[in-house]
Formats: C-alpha cells, sequence, structure tokens
C-alpha cells in the first residue's frame, strides 16, 4: 500500500565486494572439508537427534493450568490485566456508542469531511462512498464494531510505537537494544501468537485488541526512529543557537521534522490493524472479520465477500486519506480544503438530522445481496475447472502434479539433509548476504527450531514456503516488470494489487479448496495470492527508479530493450529485487500457516489445534517453531542494511 | 508538566471507571453488549453448521419474541468453555462432551452451569459416500478397509489410503485407530470443517471414493449420501486411553451450557435457553436452509420458526 522508497544503487557491485564474496566461499567450502567427515562421524545423518531436544509440553501445560486457575484470583490478573483488559473493553465500548449515536449519515459525513480536509473533495466522495457501501452491504453494525476496535488499536499501536520510537531515536544504546526486538516482532506471523495473549485474557476484544498492538506497533516505532533521526542537524544547529532545552529541542524542532515519518508510521499501523482485524476473528473479536469467518463455518464465499469487501474499502480509504495526509503539504498550502470547526459543525448537524429523522440505523431494505451471484458465479467456476478441462487439465490435476512433482521431493529433500548441513547451509547463505552476526542468528533460530523437537514438521512448512517464494517470484517478478515497463499495465494491476493484498485472506480460502483440493497445494496457492502484490509493487517501483542516465546510454549504445532489461535495469535494480525476495519470503510464511485451515498440515495446522484445544503445549512451540523460522527466512534473505516494514 | 498530571488523573479516572480494587476477570462482557440499553445476550457459535441453526433460531426467539439484542462470536468448544466462564459468552448450545473442562468449569470453579440436553444425540463415526457402496457391498466393514486402500489414495497420502479429518476442534482418536486397528492409511487433516465439505462435495460431484472423519446430525448428508463404516463396536471406557483406542465413537447425548452469573440474573433469555429442545430433524432443516439453500441464519430461523410454532411455544412459557 504506501510506497517504499528504495535508492536505486547507482554504481555496480565493486570489485572489493566481490572478492570479499569469493574469500567468504572458500572460507566456507574449506570449513565444510574439515567439519562435513567430522559431523557424519558423529552423528550420522538424518532428522534432529532425540537427545538434543528439551521437551516444553509439561511445563507449558502446568503454566496453562496455573493462568485459568488463578485468572481469578491471582494478584496480577486483579490488579494488572484485569485493568488493562477493563481499560480495553472501556474505550472499545465508548467509541463504538458514539459511532452507533452519530448514526450512519453522521459517520459518513464525519468521514467525508474529515477526508476532504485531509485530502481534498477526490477523497472525500470515494470515503463518503465506501461507507454507503458498507452500509448497503448490510454490514452497517460489524463495520462500526470493527472501527471501534481499529481506532482503540491503532491508537495504542501508535502510542507504543511512537514511545519505542523516540526511545531508539533520541539513544543510541536504546536503537541498538530495540532493532532486534523490533526486527522479530515484524518477522512473527500474528497467526502464532494469539494463543498466549488468549490465555490471559481470554477470547475477545481485549486479546485482540492487544495482539492487534503486538502486530502494528513495531513500522510505528521504526518510522519514529527514523524520523527523529533523519532531522535536518542544520535546522537543529539553528535550534540550539537559539538556547532551546532538549525538551523544546525535541517538540519545536524535530518532531514537527519527523511528520512525514510518523504520518507514514500511522498509516502502515492502520494498514495492519485492519489486516489483523480478520485474524483475531479467530479469537472472537467480532465485526467484520467474525462476519468473514463465520460465512467460511458454513462455506458462503458470497457471505465471506459481503464482509471482506468492507474490509478492503476501508483499507483502501484510510491509506490514501493517511497517505496523502503525509505527503507533506503544509495544511495551509492545500488547495480547497475546509477548517477543522466546519468539519464538526457539519457532521454534528448531518448526525443530528439523522437522528431527528429517527434514521439511526442503516435501512433495512437498503440492501445489496451480493451473497447469491457470488456463489454462483464460483460454484460454475469451480465445477468448470476443477477436473476435465482439455489438454491442461483440471486444476485439481495440477494441484495434484504439484504435489507430487514439487511440495513432495522438496520435503523429502529437506527432511533427508543431515540436520547439521541444515544449521551450516543456513548459516551460509546468512554470510554471504549479510554479516556474521545475521549468520549466528540465523543458525542459532534453526537450532532452536530441533532443540523444541518440531524439525519435521517445520522442515515440512519450509518446503512449502520455497515452493510458494519460488512461484511467487515467477510471476510477480514477469508482471513487475512489465508494470514497469508500461504505465498502462500499471495503472491496471493497481486495484487489483490494492484488493488482493486487503482481501482478507479467509475469503479466498473456500475458492481455493474448491480448486486445488485439501492439502498443502491450497496452502502454497492462497501465500502466493497474498505475497504477489508486495513482490509486483516493490519489483516495478525499484525498476523504474534506475538512474534514467544509465538506461539512457545504454539506448545511444544501441542496446536493445531486452538487452536493456536484463544488462542494465535488473543489475541495477539489484536491491529492491532482493527486498522483493525478502518481502515475499516473509509474507508467504504468513500465509502458509494459515494454509492449516485447508490442509496444510505442519506447523499451522499445529498453531490452529492449540488455539482450538487451548493446547499451550502443542500451540506455543509450534508459533515459537514459526517465529525461528520467520527469523530463519528473514536472515537468509536479509540485504544488508535493509530498514523496509512488512507489509510493504 | 503537562503529563506529570495526566498519568495520574488517567489512572485515576481508569479507577473509578472500573470500580476500585481488583479487576474481576470473570466479569468481562464484550464491549458491544448492552449497547443503546437494550439487554444483550452473548451467544457462543461453534463452526459447524449444526451449531449455527441452534443459535440461528434462539436468536430470533430472544429478539423478536423478548426484545433481546443478540451478538454472537464465533468460538470453537474448548476456548467457548473458557469464554464461559470469564462471561466472555452467556451460553455454549451444543457441547460433544469435554469431561475436564466440564469438571474445572461447573464442578470446581462454578463459573458455568449445565443447562439440560439439547434433545439432539451427536455421533461421530467414519464415512463413504453411498454410492462407493453400491459397487463395493463390504467396504463398510472395517476389515476390509486394507484391501481398498488403493482407491482412496491421493497426492497427500503418501501411497497410503486417505482418511480425511476435519477440523483441529473436534474431538477425534483417528491417527490411533489407524495404527492400533493396523491398516494401511494415511489420516490428512483438512484443517477447517468447511475446506472438509468443500473437498467431500467435489469428491462427491465426480463420484470418487472418499473415506472421511464424519459426524450426525448434519446437513451434508441430504446432499452427499455416505454410509459409516463399522468399527470395532464401543463400549464404556474403551476410549480411556488415547493410545490404546481401537474401538468406535460413542453416541453422545447433546448438552447445553450456561454461564453461571447469567443462568442466576438472565431472566426470560436464560429461562428460554434452559428451556430450548429441539430435535435432530428439526436441526437438520434449518441447517439445510443455511448451508446448502444459502438462506443467511436469520432467514432460515424466521422460516422454522413460522412453520413450527408447537415447538418454540414451550420453550417461551
Amino acid at each position: 500500500m504506501a510506497t517504499l522508497g528504495i535508492p536505486a544503487t547507482r554504481t555496480a557491485l565493486p570489485r572489493v565486494l566481490r572478492t570479499r564474496a569469493a574469500a567468504k566461499l572458500l572460507l566456507l567450502a574449506s570449513a565444510a572439508v574439515v567439519l562435513v567427515p567430522l559431523a557424519t562421524a558423529r552423528w550420522g545423518g538424518g532428522t534432529w537427534p532425540h537427545a538434543l531436544t528439551v521437551d516444553l509440553s509439561r511445563p507449558l501445560a502446568t503454566a496453562s493450568g496455573w493462568v485459568i486457575d488463578h485468572r481469578d484470583s491471582h494478584p496480577l490478573f486483579l490488579y494488572f490485566f484485569g485493568y488493562v483488559s477493563n481499560a480495553v473493553v472501556i474505550s472499545v465500548r465508548a467509541v463504538y456508542l458514539v459511532l452507533l449515536a452519530a448514526g450512519w449519515a453522521g459517520v459518513t459525513a464525519l468521514g467525508a469531511l474529515v477526508a476532504w480536509r485531509a485530502a481534498g473533495p477526490r477523497l472525500a466522495a470515494g470515503t463518503a462512498l465506501a461507507l454507503l457501501a458498507c452500509g448497503a452491504l448490510g454490514m452497517w453494525v460489524p463495520t462500526m464494531q470493527t472501527l471501534a476496535l481499529m481506532a482503540v488499536a491503532v491508537l495504542a499501536s501508535v502510542l507504543v510505537g511512537a514511545l519505542l520510537g523516540l526511545a531508539a531515536g533520541l539513544s543510541d544504546r536504546m536503537d541498538r537494544a530495540l532493532r532486534p526486538v523490533l526486527d522479530t516482532m515484524q518477522v512473527l506471523p500474528a497467526f502464532a501468537y494469539l494463543l498466549p495473549v488468549v490465555l490471559v485474557f481470554g477470547i475477545g476484544v481485549p486479546a485482540a485488541v492487544l495482539a492487534t498492538v503486538v502486530y502494528a506497533a513495531p513500522p510505528m516505532a521504526r518510522l519514529t526512529a527514523l524520523g527523529l533521526r533523519g532531522a535536518d542537524s542544520e535546522v537543529l544547529e539553528a535550534v540550539d543557537s537559539l538556547g532551546a532545552t532538549a525538551r523544546q529541542r525535541l517538540l519545536t524542532a524535530r518532531i514537527p521534522l519527523a511528520r512525514k515519518e510518523l504520518l507514514l508510521g500511522l498509516n502502515q499501523a492502520i494498514m495492519m490493524a485492519l489486516s489483523m482485524a480478520v485474524i483475531a476473528s479467530v479469537i472472537g473479536a467480532g465485526g467484520l472479520g467474525d462476519r468473514v469467518y463465520q460465512a467460511l463455518a458454513s462455506v458462503d464465499v458470497g457471505a465471506a465477500l459481503a464482509a471482506g469487501v468492507p474490509i478492503v474499502l476501508l483499507a483502501v480509504v484510510l491509506d490514501r486519506v493517511t497517505g496523502a495526509a503525509g505527503d507533506g503539504v503544509p495544511a495551509g498550502e492545500r488547495p480547497r480544503t475546509i477548517g477543522r470547526p466546519h468539519v464538526l459543525a457539519a457532521a454534528a448537524a448531518v448526525a443530528l438530522a439523522g437522528r431527528l429523522l429517527g434514521r439511526l440505523d442503516w435501512p433495512g431494505s437498503w440492501t445489496l445481496g451480493i451473497a447469491e451471484p457470488v456463489n454462483r458465479a464460483v460454484d460454475w467456476m469451480t465445477a468448470h475447472l476443477y477436473s476435465g478441462v482439455p489438454v491442461v487439465g483440471g486444476t485439481a490435476d495440477w494441484a495434484g502434479r504439484f504435489t507430487t512433482w514439487v511440495l513432495d521431493p522438496v520435503r523429502a529433500g529437506l527432511q533427508w539433509l543431515p540436520w547439521w548441513s541444515v544449521l551450516f547451509a543456513v548459516a551460509a547463505l546468512a554470510w554471504l548476504i549479510g554479516t556474521w552476526r545475521t549468520a549466528l542468528t540465523a543458525a542459532l533460530a534453526m537450532a532452536a527450531i530441533g532443540v523444541l523437537g518440531v524439525w519435521e514438521p517445520s522442515l515440512d512448512t519450509l518446503s512449502q514456503v520455497l515452493a510458494a517464494v519460488a512461484v511467487t517470484l515467477v510471476l510477480g517478478l514477469a508482471t513487475g516488470i512489465a508494470a514497469a515497463r508500461s504505465d498502462r499495465v500499471d495503472r491496471a494491476l493497481r486495484p487489483v494489487l490494492d484488493v488482493l493484498q486487503t482481501m482478507p485472506q479467509f475469503v479466498y480460502l473456500i475458492p481455493v479448496v474448491a480448486l486445488f483440493g485439501v492439502g498443502r497445494a491450497p496452502a502454497v496457492a492462497a501465500a502466493v495470492v497474498y505475497a504477489l502484490p508486495a513482490v509486483v509493487r516493490i519489483t516495478a517501483q525499484g525498476l523504474r527508479q534506475v538512474d534514467p542516465a544509465a538506461l539512457e546510454s545504454a539506448r545511444s549504445l544501441g542496446a536493445t530493450g531486452r538487452q536493456q532489461l536484463w544488462q542494465v535495469q535488473l543489475p541495477l535494480a539489484r536491491r529492491s529485487l532482493l527486498l522483493a525476495v525478502n518481502q515475499g519470503v516473509v509474507l508467504v510464511l504468513a500465509v502458509v500457516i494459515i494454509g492449516g485451515l485447508v490442509g496444510g498440515g505442519a506447523l499451522g495446522y499445529d498453531v490452529a489445534f492449540g488455539l482450538a484445544q487451548g493446547d499451550l503445549a502443542t500451540g506455543l512451540v509450534a508459533g515459537a517453531a514459526i517465529v525461528c523460522l520467520g527469523l530463519v527466512l528473514d536472515r537468509v534473505t536479509q540485504p544488508t542494511g535493509r530498514r523496509a516494514k512488512k507489509g510493504a | 508538566m503537562r503529563f506529570r498530571t495526566a498519568v495520574p488523573a488517567a489512572v485515576a479516572v481508569l479507577g473509578l471507571l472500573t470500580g476500585c480494587g481488583g479487576a474481576d476477570m470473570t466479569r468481562q462482557a464484550s464491549p458491544f453488549a448492552d449497547a443503546r440499553g437494550a439487554k444483550t445476550v452473548t451467544l457462543s457459535v461453534q463452526s459447524w453448521v449444526g451449531a449455527q441453526s441452534n443459535v440461528a433460531v434462539v436468536q430470533y426467539l430472544l429478539e423478536h419474541e423478548l426484545g433481546y439484542r443478540v451478538d454472537t462470536v464465533q468460538v470453537d468448544e474448548v476456548p467457548a468453555w473458557d469464554a464461559l466462564s470469564q462471561g466472555r459468552v452467556d451460553a455454549l448450545l451444543e457441547e460433544w462432551g469435554h469431561p475436564e473442562q466440564e469438571k474445572r468449569y461447573v464442578t470446581d470453579k462454578r463459573t458455568a452451569v449445565p443447562a439440560g440436553g439439547l434433545g439432539v444425540t451427536g455421533h461421530i463415526g467414519w464415512y463413504v459416500p453411498t454410492y462407493l457402496v453400491e459397487q463395493h457391498p463390504d467396504i463398510t466393514d472395517w476389515r476390509n478397509l486394507n484391501k481398498y486402500a488403493p482407491l482412496f489414495r491421493t497426492a497427500e497420502s503418501g501411497g497410503k489410503g486417505q482418511l480425511m479429518d476435519g477440523s483441529p476442534s473436534y474431538t477425534t482418536n483417528d491417527k490411533a485407530l489407524v495404527r492400533n486397528l493396523k491398516l494401511d492409511y494415511q489420516v490428512v487433516f483438512a484443517g477447517s470443517e468447511a475446506a472438509q465439505i468443500t473437498q467431500i462435495e467435489q469428491f462427491a460431484k465426480e463420484r470418487k471414493p472418499f473415506l472421511t472423519y464424519w459426524y450426525t446430525p448434519q446437513w451434508l448428508f441430504r446432499k452427499v449420501p455416505m454410509t459409516e463404516v463399522r468399527l470395532p463396536p464401543h463400549r464404556e471406557g474403551c476410549d480411556a486411553d488415547p493410545a490404546e483406542v481401537a474401538c468406535s465413537y460413542p453416541h453422545t447425548a447433546l448438552q447445553k451450557y450456561l454461564n453461571a452469573h447469567f443462568a442466576r440474573s438472565g431472566g426470560r433469555a436464560a429461562a428460554l435457553l434452559k428451556r430450548f429442545r429441539w430435535t435432530t430433524e428439526d436441526q437438520n432443516e434449518v441447517s439445510l436452509m443455511i448451508a446448502e439453500r444459502k438462506l443467511s441464519p436469520q432467514e432460515a430461523a424466521r422460516k422454522w420458526v413460522d412453520g413450527h410454532p408447537d415447538v418454540w411455544r414451550k420453550w417461551l412459557s
């Protein structure tokens, strides 16, 4: 959604770097020559040795039993978690009651006017239409519930994120300490840490809000720190020379200068909170996500879409409005906006009018039934594509072949590899692309998976991730190149990518099963759908930012279009392409886990099992393994010096 | 300076709002409850359609006959017990038997109370489509399953026959059963009931063979006729040790449970939920309208309520 700024690498890879890479390779090779015979002699081959595992199931079961038994008596809960929980419930309730009291007319007017003030009349019209569409789909009340929950979650994320970011932005030591924490938070797939939150807070809104804060605060923290550190030093010197105290300096210079980053952080927090609103429906968050989830239960794609569309609309509107607000034009210079008092007065007037006319609730007769035609379309599609399509075969055949010829061999190969060689390969890859620190983190994370005793399912998940990433990259790079080379393709793709990126995954899980059958293939397909937009966007943007002078000189030397692409554009966009790979990997992992709900098995199933059965031992261990896997995948694909955001 | 006064003030306000002293984690209603002065009942819905039907009908009656507002929360059975004890939901209407939870919350903590039977008997088993039984009549005995294993092979089952299991929230001994009965089968977990139903429908459309964990009452039987495979008979206690199970699943009279506080002070709503009791046929009628004819749960409930006044009048009195 929000665009990523990737500075184009102006110089080709310097020779020094190449020789350094060669030296690394040489060192690795010699290490392998020495270590491999040793390792074979000591441990033989195959899976992680049982002697090196730690069984956590008993302590975890005891811990969860303790929490449940003491939740209503222990002071920790009575005087801390209970208050946190109550505070969340009270604030969400307050926002919800205000939204309900404003009525649909009032909320729509307020939304449109705020959008007008922040971003001009076009987005105001868009906002009004989007809100009306939520009502027309029969989703007014769930939309308000989601908005109330989001408002509180975003506010909390922004506060937490800004505080962390302030600390990291002002102190180098805090920055160093926080960086690995934020890194870890960002590669955590949300599905993995629902369980511990639920255990403490029980299902429902407090747990959902807190899980959302964990998910949405890191980008805010990171961007705040970035903004504070990036403040122009000359301005700061000028402020200092005026004799400002440290506090004045912060409030009058550094924070206003970081406005753009702060607003981008807000934008990211909103986007991530929205995507979390749906995942949190698994733990009873209510609202639109719950409607999607309930529709999923009765295999009703149409109803799921009716609840999914408002989420997409909210996401697009909120993204555009906060994005426009962050574009940096001071409020005074923006053309044709309206003043803050006018916004409030007009919205209050409309709300009051709605109230007097007795039209607080969305009129029941004004709803569009989209569920039925959508279901008919999905039925038709799956009936005709599932099998027996001439020449190419049906989707079920593809899925079967993909499973047999790609997923099975990759999984078998990974599980056949001796465990120490996996560790070695992970460390080597991470070292080649980063520093010895990244290599150490990656190897330790991989080893932790073994120690937790979930080596085999983790490699199963890893095989699905690798297969999905391969497919995503092939499709994503091709589409990205097409979008970079043609403005028309780019414009046509933009809304499609918006929808794919914001549509809750739960909506397309069922069509994916209907097309590909139960198993790992649908999990991979869903992951590809989800990760594709980010890869396409980053690729296209990276290619477009290639220095025009380099292209021009290539053209003057008579290079063909293909030569320009392969020899100039792609090498120069190397950093963006690496970032695309990295984002692809992280996003794919997040959805392959949700693929546990459609037969993906492995770690995703274990997390779902833990949530459904309240089994902390299974769920938490699998969740921890996912986190480790995320760290490994992030580190082995992390271009050095990357500072990007999850969700692109 | 502003912060210095703001923080204690916020804490004080919070303290006043939440009531001084400890915050009771067992009285935690949903923030969306009781909005605009309407009395709200929060019902938990489990992922299968039968549970949706129970909730839809009760919800319709509570809203239209008694003037309550009803909130529903989708949550699996075990977390629903937890939610019930915390007051996040007021009722669990279809419980398939979790003795451990029942002991913890009903007997020990007394935060949940039984509210009688639902009137529906549940049964879990292994099923094959009836069109397959017509071709191979002896397939319904577990002793013959190994002979037919190649029929059930899929890309996921790795050379063995595929036994499809469903949602992780369901009670299942299938892995142990396959092992203890020495069957040449691989249990493949569909991961959710929705995925399982979708796959069964796709198989049925092409009249392919399949073997699946499934349960009654279930609306899908009307659309895809299935026959149960006979497993070694169930005896009391034969499934006590999860590793040693080698018998079929029991027949369970499904139960209702209420939050203890709600059961005492829930007024007419609690009384209705206690009296609510209907038959398998009634439930299936509503389920089929929801899942097959794609009516919204409210519409399906309205149709059923219009057609069966004699059944639900008793629940209100």
